[in-house]
Order: C-alpha cells, then sequence, then structure tokens
C-alpha cells in the first residue's frame, strides 16, 4: 500500500461528494471570514449559501495575483495570526510578495499531498528523501520536507547550492529521491560527471520529484539517462499551498490533482468559460478545506489541459497535463504568442544542440527581435562554419514552422548560458518597458 | 589523415586563452592553430601531439572539442609551391573546405587541408609528400 492509496484511488461519485461538500464550506468560510471574499461576492452577485453544483461555483468571482499583492500581508487570513503556524511567500520578484498561511491542519494537507507524489513514485518509509529546493519562504523545499516526514522517509534537508556537498550526499548516504528543480537535478548531474563521479552506479536514486519550472520531455529523458531514475513532475504554487497540488505517477502521463483538496477549472483566458476536458487554458483553482488563506478561483495564469480518460496507474483523481507555459511567459514576439515550451520541443529534434537555452528579446527599429541562444551538444563534432551555419538555418526555419514567427538562432558553447540552483531562466527580455 | 583538434568557441574575451591553458595543462603540445572566426563564434582548429588526450581533456574542462580528418602535405619550398600543390585538385570533384598552413622543424612548410575522398592518392600520384599521423604525433 502506497501513502494513502484509500484517498488517491477513492470511487468518483464518492470523491466528487466529498468536493462538493468541502467546496459548499470553503465559500461561506471565505464569505463570513475575508473582508476581500464578501465584497467580490456580492459585487458579483454570488450567495455562498446557495451554492448546490459546481456549476454554482461559477458564478463566483476569481482571485488574482494583483489582489493577493493588494492584501498584502495579511487581509486575505481567515483566521487571527495566533491560530497559524507558519508562512511561506512568493518571491516577489516582480512586484510585492503573495503570502501564504498554513494552520497546524495545512501542514498536515501540504506534506500528505507531497507524500502522496512520494508513494506515486514507488517510495515507502524506507526511502531517503533527498531535499534540495531552497529552504525558506520559498515554498519548494519545506513543501518537499514536510511531504518527505509525512511519508515517512528519513530526509535530508540539503536545500539548495553547495552541489560538490551535494554530490558526495547522494553518493555515500543512499539518497533514493531526489527533490528539486529539474534543472538544479541537470546541474547536479552534469558536476558529477565532470569530476568523475557516474550518477546512474554512484547514486541510488529511485526518483526524482521536479517542479517549479517547465521542462520538456527530451529533458527529462536526459535526467533519467543520466541518473538511472525516473524523473516526475510536481504542480504547486505559494498562493495555494506549494508543490504537492499535482503530482505525476510513474505512468508520466499527466499529474493527479489532489482533488480532495483543491477544486481545479480550466478555462478560456479569454473568455473565461470552460473548456472541454481535453482542451489547453488557464488552471483555475479552489482549495477546499484551506484554513489559514483559502482561495477561490484563483487564477494561475499556469496553461495546461484536462487529461481524458483515466489514468493506466488505477488511481482516481483527474489528471492536469505538464504545463504548456503561463500566460505570463508567453512572449508575444511581433503579435504572435510564444511559450518557451515550444522552443525546446522544436530544438529536441535537433542532436546537434544540448537543453540550455535562453531567448533574449530585443527591439530594433521598432520591431522586437527574439534570439535564441542554445548550447551546443559537445559529444556532437563541429568542423565547419558551414554546418554551423545551416545548423543555425535549419533550426531557425524549424520555429518558423512551428510557431508563425522569426527567432534568431545563435548556437553558443557549452556553460555558455548562465546554470541556476533555482529556476532556470529562459527568456531574457532587453527591450525598456515602453517597448513592451 | 592526421587527427585535427577542433574546437567551437564562443568569440567572447578569454576565451582562447582558456583553450590554450587548458591544452598546456594537460601536458598537449601543439604544432599548428587556425582561428576560422564569425561575430559570434570562432573554431579552432589544431594540431598537436596527442589529438585524443587533448579531446578527452578538454572535454572535461566544458569545451566543445571534436576530431576531424585533415590531409598534410608538404609544399615544396619554392615561389609558386603552393599553388602547386592546390594545382592537384583543378579539374577533380574534390574542394578543399578550409586549409591552413604551418612548418615544423624539419620540414619547411605545411599544408593542412580538409578535404574529401581519394585526395591523398591524388596527391602522392602528384608527387607530393604527404604526412602520415606518426609524423606529427604519437599515433
Amino acid at each position: 500500500m502506497a501513502f494513502q492509496d484509500e484517498i488517491t484511488h477513492m470511487d468518483r461519485a464518492e470523491l466528487e461528494a466529498l468536493q462538493l461538500e468541502r467546496l459548499k464550506k470553503a465559500v461561506v468560510y471565505c464569505y463570513e471570514r475575508i473582508p476581500f471574499y464578501k465584497e467580490n461576492f456580492d459585487a458579483v452577485g454570488f450567495d455562498p449559501y446557495a451554492l448546490e453544483s459546481f456549476d454554482d461555483l461559477r458564478k463566483a468571482s476569481f482571485t488574482t495575483k494583483q489582489d493577493m499583492r493588494d492584501a498584502y500581508p495579511y487581509d486575505l487570513f481567515a483566521l487571527p495570526k495566533e491560530d497559524v503556524k507558519e508562512i511561506h511567500m512568493s518571491s516577489g520578484t516582480t512586484g510585492v510578495a503573495t503570502v501564504s498561511g498554513y494552520t497546524e491542519h495545512d501542514l498536515q494537507v501540504w506534506g500528505d499531498c507531497f507524500a502522496r507524489g512520494i508513494g506515486y513514485a514507488g517510495g515507502t518509509e524506507e526511502d531517503i528523501c533527498h531535499v534540495c529546493y531552497g529552504y525558506g519562504l520559498f515554498t519548494g523545499g519545506l513543501g518537499a520536507h514536510y511531504g518527505g516526514l509525512s511519508a515517512g522517509c528519513m530526509t535530508i534537508p540539503m536545500s539548495a547550492g553547495n552541489t560538490k556537498r551535494q554530490i558526495k550526499v547522494l553518493k555515500t548516504m543512499g539518497s533514493s529521491i531526489i527533490c528539486c528543480t529539474p534543472s538544479y537535478a541537470m546541474y547536479i548531474a552534469d558536476t558529477a560527471i565532470a569530476d568523475g563521479v557516474d550518477p546512474k552506479t554512484d547514486f541510488n536514486l529511485k526518483a526524482g520529484i521536479h517542479g517549479a519550472e517547465a521542462w520538456s520531455n527530451q529533458f527529462r529523458e536526459n535526467l533519467e539517462k543520466k541518473l538511472n531514475y525516473k524523473a516526475l513532475d510536481v504542480y504547486g504554487l505559494t498562493e495555494v499551498m506549494g508543490p504537492g497540488v499535482a503530482i505525476e505517477c510513474l505512468e508520466q502521463n499527466g499529474l493527479h490533482v489532489a482533488e480532495d483538496h483543491f477544486y481545479v477549472e480550466i478555462l478560456d483566458p479569454e473568455t473565461h468559460e470552460p473548456v472541454p476536458d481535453g482542451e489547453w487554458g488557464e488552471l483555475v483553482i479552489t482549495t477546499l478545506d484551506k484554513e489559514a488563506t483559502p482561495v477561490i478561483r484563483y487564477r494561475t495564469k499556469d496553461i495546461t489541459r484536462i487529461m481524458p480518460g483515466e489514468c493506466a496507474c488505477g488511481r482516481t483523481h483527474r489528471r492536469i497535463d505538464r504545463l504548456h507555459g503561463r500566460t505570463d511567459d508567453m512572449m508575444i514576439i511581433r503579435g504572435v504568442n510564444v511559450f518557451p515550451s515550444q522552443i525546446e520541443n522544436v530544438c529536441a529534434a535537433f542532436p546537434e544542440v544540448a537543453d540550455w537555452y535562453q531567448i533574449e528579446l530585443t527591439r530594433e527599429n521598432s520591431l522586437d527581435v527574439a534570439t535564441l541562444k542554445i548550447e551546443v551538444n559537445p559529444e556532437y563534432a563541429m568542423d565547419e562554419i558551414r554546418a554551423i551555419e545551416d545548423l543555425q538555418k535549419r533550426l531557425k526555419q524549424a520555429l518558423k514552422d512551428e510557431l508563425a514567427t522569426t527567432i534568431q538562432v545563435k548556437v553558443v558553447e557549452p556553460f555558455a548560458i548562465q546554470r541556476s540552483e533555482g529556476k532556470a531562466v529562459r527568456i531574457v527580455d532587453l527591450r525598456s518597458e515602453e517597448e513592451k | 589523415m592526421i587527427d585535427q583538434l577542433t574546437v567551437f568557441l564562443g568569440n567572447t574575451e578569454g576565451r582562447l586563452t582558456a583553450l590554450c591553458k587548458a591544452l598546456g595543462d594537460a601536458g598537449i603540445q601543439m604544432h599548428a592553430l587556425a582561428l576560422a572566426d564569425t561575430a559570434d563564434y570562432g573554431l579552432v582548429r589544431i594540431i598537436c601531439d596527442n589529438p585524443a588526450k587533448a579531446m578527452a581533456s578538454l572535454g572535461e574542462e566544458g569545451f566543445a572539442a571534436s576530431l576531424a580528418k585533415v590531409v598534410a602535405v608538404e609544399v615544396p619550398n619554392v615561389p609558386g609551391g603552393l599553388a602547386q600543390v592546390f594545382g592537384v585538385f583543378d579539374g577533380t570533384e574534390l574542394n578543399i573546405e578550409y586549409c591552413y598552413c604551418f612548418a615544423d622543424a624539419r620540414r619547411s612548410a605545411i599544408v593542412a587541408l580538409k578535404t574529401g575522398e581519394g585526395a591523398i592518392e591524388l596527391l602522392t600520384n602528384a608527387g607530393f609528400t604527404v604526412l602520415h599521423p606518426d609524423d606529427l604525433y604519437a599515433a
């Protein structure tokens, strides 16, 4: 039995009844305790006491990141501070931070949700959970940490950084489940290999639970090849909880949403109408039993879709697809919407280039110019300028075919793209504010 | 055919120094170095005393290094000597992708050519001395 199997395999009708029961309480709870929800619900004419179905929720107002910033620091707390055990904050790099509070119950739920992922990965209390997400206000470190504890694993709070020590611990302490960003996992693997360590045999990894940034299937395959383990995607966000809102199982075919705690909608970002299962749209999340900072219809700006049908693993919680990008990360290049993940997918077909890339946005003669800088694959022999120019030309054409816009291509040396211990920096926007 | 080391290098400050230093630290002796440059990157082509070891050391240091086969031919030490070598290719299907000249202690001049199948036979039949790997390095 894996962790909380009885919940992850719950009968659909039973699960939906539980969701609805919790949802009814959640909207009333927010309305009665948080002035923001009272004002907004009243303004759109949503009566929380009259909610009888999931469809009724569509009458409720949305909550946005800006609402959360405006509420900084405590205006969206449903409970007095003495009932709150912990807080986390988004990095706030693009403005005021958003704050999320957790009661004892909320922390338990968080740990349990992440621990399910450890179970999905085939992990048990016999596993050693190596957490090298950054610890601190960022939800990655402590979320994975609580998950390790809930799953009963021996948990190693490495935090991010000091890569040589990560490698030493991975080599000597038998870490079997690693939790970090996918780019940091790759960085650890590459650094180990450069130091003459073979992670395939010298590490004891069974699985990795990786999130906080978008990564392609090609990137995943490379990671799995280098580390000889299963790399699983985890989704979460500070505003809702942190990592564990949805996690992949070993089928690697979508992330199971912890539906007993979260109600998800996929909406057309323009019309706000729900899209059918299988179609891409913006993920909107309602917390069903969060106590400290519950959220109703939070617009994540993440683009995904509900995977139709049942998962081969037998779990009943619905799956969202791996993120297609963010409405935020979406670049508008000469009027065309482009996601970094699309660029990544195009490049994956070219063995001559590696996984590390950056997109630089500039403005020339009042036109947007996007330049893809991508590292050459050092395994691939390059001896003629003509061949390199040809490669750049073919990449450019493939991008144009896929994206219907022109992206300049420059291949660069290995390690020319700055490595990061946190989220990989994929877009460098050098356009001035007025130009955007 | 001679194993030439080719390194893809960003056209940024200090990269050429870093490359030469890495080779020096690995105990590699260079016989020739030619640089084909563009605005953003360059290809550095090197003939050295131990190409396999050089490639492995550079790989460990994170350089994009590979080996390519080139033909090395002794150039007659007379005016027009190089033209005589190139003249052999006239009227054949063989194209010279790139070339560069260097010298060693025993010979006046050598030209390294990146070309196609049959070049060695063509040059040898025309009376030129085509060098073997062991003329330049321990193969």
